[in-house]
């Protein structure tokens, strides 16, 4: 057990509380941020697994570090896509259809003022 | 019934976590079956570049950053093509925070600097087109966030060239080797640092492109104005 190794392991336990978070939270944005922690987890595991030998490996570091910069543009996308659909449908669940929205959205609420 | 979904969730994601954690046990426990670090160390002097990180990114393993910066534009593609193209001197983007603005004066040019220098220093030291792109792309959003209008962020010649140059001059490369009788992305000897030092340039400038679009292009407009596929 050495150091490297207590960092693959962050990265498991990080990729189950985001697995866990992308299952069970319903808002959009918090399904993101949970699947970018289990992404992070990845990131961890590849690092900290690779200097088991002693030395830093420089292939799974080249990985990573382009996995980053993919994992930013990636999200950057789904958070334009994430407000496409809230200004098409009004909603931030991906609520089944013929249900309910979960929550109405602030902006309809601004406009249509308080009922009377 | 809520709650019985919550556990049988729980108990899942821990499995998954065991299982997962288990691999990790397996993988450290048992040797590596080559030993890359070493191998890296033999052929650095063929490289041309002096940082194994660098020497993996653009010469070892370079199939891999091209088809990762194919992935950028075609996300900076996507992302522009999901948004309505609003005025960019729109006054509700600007923040009118002169304490912003005051450090954006120092800041700019710094991290201008800085990217160079990360452009430069991925030669010999950490560094590199991905670090320098990222810094790049930051200041031009603090810039965004300041109201300097940025014009060739509009759809347009600019924004297109922007976007693809590093991917095209990357394949370019490729394919000139590929046609001189080398390897698909093999440099020809002796010309392996100015071509790498090349591509990164375009890179750094492409991926703080791609970046900096995907962060102008969500849609700005309220959501009181009606849109298409909107019934009002």
């Amino acid at each position: 057990m050495t150091i490297h190794l207590l960092y693959a392991f962050a990265g498991v336990a990080l990729c189950g509380i985001g697995l866990f978070g992308f299952i069970r939270l319903d808002h959009l944005l918090r399904k993101l941020m949970a699947f970018n922690l289990m992404g992070s987890g990845v990131f961890l595991v590849l690092v900290g697994l690779a200097q088991r030998v002693g030395q830093p490996d420089p292939v799974p570091q080249a990985l990573v570090l382009t996995g980053i910069v993919v994992a930013v543009a990636a999200t950057a996308l789904a958070v334009v896509l994430i407000r496409r659909y809230y200004h098409l449908s009004g909603q931030i669940t991906l609520a089944e259809p013929g249900r309910e929205p979960v929550k109405k959205p602030a902006a309809d609420a601004h406009r249509e003022g308080p009922t009377e | 019934m809520r709650v019985l979904s919550v556990v049988t969730m729980t108990a899942v994601c821990l499995a998954f976590a065991g299982l997962l954690g288990l691999a990790v046990w397996h993988i450290a426990g048992s040797p590596a079956p080559v030993n890359l670090p070493g191998l890296l160390a033999e052929n650095l002097d063929a490289s041309g570049v002096e940082h194994p990180i660098t020497a993996v990114l653009l010469n070892f393993r370079s199939y891999d950053t091209l088809l990762e910066i194919g992935v950028l534009v075609i996300a900076g593609i996507a992302g522009i093509s999901m948004a309505k193209t609003t005025s960019l001197e729109d006054p509700d983007l600007r923040t009118s925070d002169s304490l912003l603005y005051a450090l954006q004066r120092w800041f700019v040019p710094l991290m201008l600097v800085l990217a160079g220098y990360l452009l430069w220093a991925g030669s010999d030291r950490p560094g590199g087109a991905f670090q320098a792109g990222a810094v790049l792309a930051a200041s031009g959003v603090m810039m965004r966030l300041g109201g300097i209008p940025m014009d060739f962020l509009r759809p347009g010649v600019l924004l297109r060239l922007g976007l693809a140059l590093g991917f095209t001059v990357f394949l370019l490369v490729a394919v000139a080797s590929a046609l001189a009788g080398e390897v698909f992305l093999a440099y020809p000897a002796g010309f392996a640092k100015p071509l790498i030092l090349v591509i990164e340039t375009v890179l750094t400038f492409s991926i703080a492109m791609v970046l900096l679009a995907l962060f102008v292009s969500a849609p700005v407009n309220r959501a009181q104005e009606p849109e298409e596929g909107e019934h009002e």
